[in-house]
């Protein structure tokens, strides 16, 4: 939506400031250099387009094979021939991956979106303890690589091997799987937090004074008057938050999790066949490009009452 | 706790050279890609306002292409991908080996990844500039490149500095990405110095700690340069 908004502001000022000043190329759209490069850049994409395509259809041995008769119509048989012997040991593979990578961001999102509400909470209380508590843990997620905190909770867990064997919580962390989830998680969690608390913060305190002024009770302002507003302003920071996650999942494969890049490296490790990474990469792209879109429809249909389109 | 200052200490005992030698990588690569991204995203930022669609078009397929991306796999794209298509072009003039730098490699792709940001850091930064500013420049007669370089760039540079900050954090973090491609990184070491000691849970809090102390020290040194940006602004 706000892509739009910058597209249509953007080309309005342009062509504004063609009114403004002096016209300095010809109206008539001819060859500028912008035009050059544009149509140039564009060529080289579709150039780059097709010639994935081709090398998928080469990877795959996909042929055309046409036999030719005598008379009309001239061909006697057309056949489309593949072997596509890749994709049948390792499509299937593949899209397990697919799965597991959904399974692991919709899960780290919503353990994230449970670890985020008291950790805001924390974040906004007047007891500094709390307070230094919520900022510390969420300093360290923010400040850190995902991978050093993967690799903290995954290998680290080793070194209190006996401790935890004692407490009977050695499974949970022997697990690739669990290590994963909770470093994500906490991740997630930490930005999350963040996302709440200043979108909380961010409506304006004239709401709170009204409504204390028309009676209401702070418990009853916050859930039907500040909650929702703050939602509303939130709903983009989810949303790149998501796309973040599904992204950053990536880096569970590091740690021999078969998700849609661990399926993907292990391909590759097997056939030394780059078509691997091509349909991983058309994976992600459509997973992040689907749900993009998707939030701007649905985030339209939540503003719809502001009208600020 | 003597064992521990011995593992960490600098010298041939400890690894505190090697974790040091690999903050240098970390620092040095983001460093690497910094300007690259930089640069990068100032052109596509002037490719998107521009008012030929074809230069838009083109533009917003870049960033979408590695913004979609997870980081992760266009490093892969980059050194496998780059890896194979060198060899083929250098195979045709009779080099038989050839092999794609991991410092390269992490250099582009985390320039690709930070230009794609960057350009909507100053994309937005571009919208905060009143027209006035190009009017009156050109009221003075000033040309269209002097105007771009003396009257825009500045305030430019300005506006997108907090976001460009974020994303200098952000880099500094996704550098750690490349020592999965080998790149003797903190994460390399600390991840070396966790096999040889079986100290993994050590190593790898030092590592963060590192990070962060990155962090700590980029965000003094940005709100520095955020008022170096702003010293005209502030005898108003």
């Amino acid at each position: 939506m706000s892509g739009d908004n910058t597209m249509n502001s953007t080309s309005e000022s342009a062509s504004g400031q063609q009114a403004v000043l002096p016209p300095m190329m010809s109206d008539s759209r001819g060859w500028t250099a912008e035009r050059i490069i544009g149509t140039t850049w564009l060529f080289l994409w579709a150039l780059g387009g097709l010639g994935i395509l081709w090398f998928l259809l080469d990877s795959n041995n996909v042929a055309l094979s046409v036999t030719w008769a005598e008379q009309f119509p001239y061909f006697a048989d057309v056949r489309l021939t593949a072997d596509a012997s890749f994709l049948e040991k390792f499509g299937g593979k593949l899209l397990d991956g697919f799965i597991v990578t959904l399974q692991l961001v919709a899960a780290s999102l919503v353990l994230g979106a449970l670890i985020s509400i008291p950790t805001a909470a924390m974040r906004m209380t007047t007891i500094k303890l709390l307070r230094w508590i919520a900022y510390a843990y969420v300093y360290f997620f923010r400040g850190t690589p995902l991978l050093a905190q993967t690799f903290l909770i995954y290998y680290g867990s080793g070194s209190f091997q006996a401790v935890l064997k004692d407490v009977g919580m050695w499974w949970f962390f022997r697990d690739a799987w669990n290590c994963a989830l909770l470093a994500f998680s906490l991740n997630t969690g930490a930005y999350q937090a963040e996302i709440l608390r200043g979108s909380i913060q961010n409506v304006p305190k004239g709401q709170w004074e009204a409504a204390d002024a028309l009676g209401l009770s702070r418990l009853v302002t916050f859930w039907k008057i500040i909650l929702p507003q703050a939602l509303i302003v939130s709903l983009r920071p989810y949303g790149n938050e998501i796309i973040l996650m599904i992204k950053g999942s990536a880096i569970a494969s590091i740690i021999t999790i078969f998700d849609l890049m661990g399926e993907t490296r292990r391909a590759f490790s097997r056939t030394f066949d780059f078509q691997a990474y091509i349909w991983a990469a058309l994976a992600y792209l459509i997973m992040v490009e689907t749900l993009r879109r998707l939030w701007d429809v649905f985030e339209r249909r939540l503003t719809r009452h502001i009208g600020h389109h | 706790m003597d064992e521990i200052l011995v593992m960490l200490s600098y010298g041939p005992l400890g690894w505190g050279d090697e974790i040091l030698k690999g903050t240098m990588m970390t620092v040095g690569l983001a460093l690497a890609s910094l300007p690259i991204g930089f640069a990068l995203g100032l052109l596509l930022a002037l490719a998107k306002r521009s008012s030929e669609p074809n230069l838009r078009s083109a533009a917003n397929i870049y960033t979408t292409l590695f913004r979609g991306l997870p980081e992760l796999l266009t490093l892969f794209l980059v050194y496998y991908g780059g890896q194979m298509l060198v060899q083929r072009v250098v195979g045709l003039f009779g080099v038989e080996h050839f092999e794609v730098n991991a410092f390269f490699a992490g250099m582009i792709a985390l320039s690709l990844v930070f230009s794609s940001y960057a350009s909507e850091a100053f994309l937005s930064a571009f919208k905060g500039i009143p027209r006035g500013q190009y009017e009156g420049a050109y009221a003075l007669g000033i040309s269209r490149v002097k105007t771009f370089f003396l009257v825009i760039l500045p305030q430019l540079i300005r506006l997108a500095l907090p976001a460009l900050g974020n994303l200098w954090l952000i880099l500094l973090k996704e550098t750690s990405l490349v020592s999965i491609i080998g790149l003797a990184d903190l994460i390399r070491y600390s991840n070396t110095a966790a096999r040889v000691t079986k100290e993994p849970f050590l190593f790898f809090s030092v590592a963060c700690a590192i990070y962060l102390v990155l962090a700590v020290v980029s965000s003094y040194g940005l709100s520095h340069v955020e008022g170096w940006a702003k010293r005209g602004e502030r005898s108003k």
